[in-house]
């Protein structure tokens, strides 16, 4: 593990976080920090994760869509960030991509994501980072 | 007062999370064994300077009048070695060791660097240059930099026109970055940005010229035998301190074993006066 790697694992440690096992395609909850004026308070964001970016190092990051009131929103939030309280999977979706841009060109019918129906959580990983 | 840089290897970068939600892009800058191989001094050689000298050179790579000059400041051959104009009253002893608390969280410097070659370059990567248009009649010159002047008069390109040639591999310094965190420890300053030359790249760190020198910068240099002696006299304060604390300790358990004791023979001596006195009523009543 070269120097850079190894501070991003330290650093990684530090921040406490645990990542829920998601990927394209699922819905997912984004519980984030948003400050006004003084006091803080959690936004919830829920939408389709149609790209993970840069694995699970402390550069990755994911795009998460919405339609709010008619309109398609994309957020991109870096998985580490200290502005995140949390992340639920609300429901796994079965594709076969990676990023689902395609889906920027799709309405309604045509932009469902059907359900994984034998969703196995990665057992071995969860072990090896625990 | 001037003061000595630093000799820094370039390890990469890397990003920062701050409690506050912020992201910090840092390049992380590695201080490996960076000693004082030479003085330079005003009488000696008309200026004022310490050599630096980091990393780890095998010997036998090493060239003999090196070698010579190694084994005169009894420090290890180095890799890579550079000078530092400094006051005369800055100057470092010859052999000692810089460390990474040179520079201060929150302090600003002067990084310089070899930049990243780009060999021969056009005009557009060079100097940003628009090029030409990509149709209305353009054939093969859309990358390139057009006119170059005006007519008969001048009748002559003008000096430091700018034009294809070779590009990077220069000596670059970016200004005014903000060192955002320092491992003393491991030997690691992570300046806030990005710094000239590629990963490997060897960089010199200088207090920024364009800022107000900080009051708590380290004169002459965080020297690692400085840090030691520090170490060695905060752990003396300790161990006194703990000694003190115990001695106290004792000296309280014995002062309460003591009125302990005073307490016992009082009491003691009481009920034999009270005995006393009883016996003595009863003598008088009789």
């Amino acid at each position: 593990m070269n120097l850079i790697e190894q501070l991003e694992a330290e650093q990684i440690a530090s921040l406490g976080k645990t990542l829920p096992d998601f990927k394209a395609g699922d819905t997912i909850r984004v519980g984030y920090k948003v400050t006004e004026g003084t006091r803080t308070r959690v936004q919830n964001y829920e939408g389709v994760c149609i790209s993970r970016k840069n694995g699970e190092g402390i550069a990755g990051s994911f795009t998460v869509r919405k339609i709010s009131f008619g309109e398609g929103v994309e957020r991109v939030f870096p998985l580490y960030s200290t502005n995140i309280e949390y992340i639920e999977v609300v429901r796994r979706g079965r594709v076969r991509r990676a990023k689902l841009y395609y889906l920027r060109s799709r309405r309604g019918k045509s932009a469902r994501i059907a359900e994984v129906s034998n969703y196995k959580p990665k057992a071995d990983k969860a072990g090896a980072e625990a | 007062m001037l003061r000595t840089g630093i000799l820094a290897k370039k390890v990469g970068m890397t990003r920062l999370f701050m409690e506050d939600g912020k992201q910090i892009p840092v390049t992380v800058l590695h201080i490996d064994n960076l000693q004082v191989v030479a003085q330079k001094t005003v009488e000696k050689d008309g200026y004022s300077a310490v050599q630096l000298g980091a990393g780890t050179a095998k010997v036998k790579r090493v060239s003999k009048p090196m070698r010579g000059h190694f084994a005169a400041a009894k420090v290890e051959p180095k890799r890579k070695m550079v000078e530092f104009r400094v006051a005369p009253e800055n100057l470092i002893e010859v052999g000692e060791e810089v460390i990474a608390s040179h520079y201060f969280e929150g302090q600003f410097v002067d990084v310089s660097g070899t930049s990243i070659g780009k060999g021969f370059a056009g005009a557009m990567k060079r100097h940003n240059f628009g090029g030409l248009r990509a149709t209305h009649g353009v054939s093969i010159s859309h990358r390139s930099h057009g006119s170059t002047g005006q007519c008969q008069d001048p009748g002559r390109v003008f000096k430091g026109k700018k034009m294809a040639g070779h590009m990077g591999s220069a000596r670059v310094t970016t200004q005014n970055l903000q060192v955002v965190r320092t491992d003393p420890d491991r030997g690691l300053i992570m300046v806030k940005g990005a710094v000239p030359g590629s990963k490997g790249g060897w960089v010199t760190i200088k207090d920024a010229v364009k800022k107000p020198t900080p009051e708590n910068v380290i004169y002459p240099a965080a020297l690692a035998s400085a840090a030691r002696e520090a170490q060695r006299l905060a752990d003396e304060a300790a161990a006194q301190a703990e000694a003190e604390a115990k001695a106290a300790e004792e000296a309280r358990l014995a002062e309460e074993a003591a009125a302990e004791e005073a307490a016992l023979k009082e009491a003691e001596a009481q009920i034999e006066a009270e005995k006393s006195a009883d016996e003595g009523g009863e003598n008088n009543e009789g």
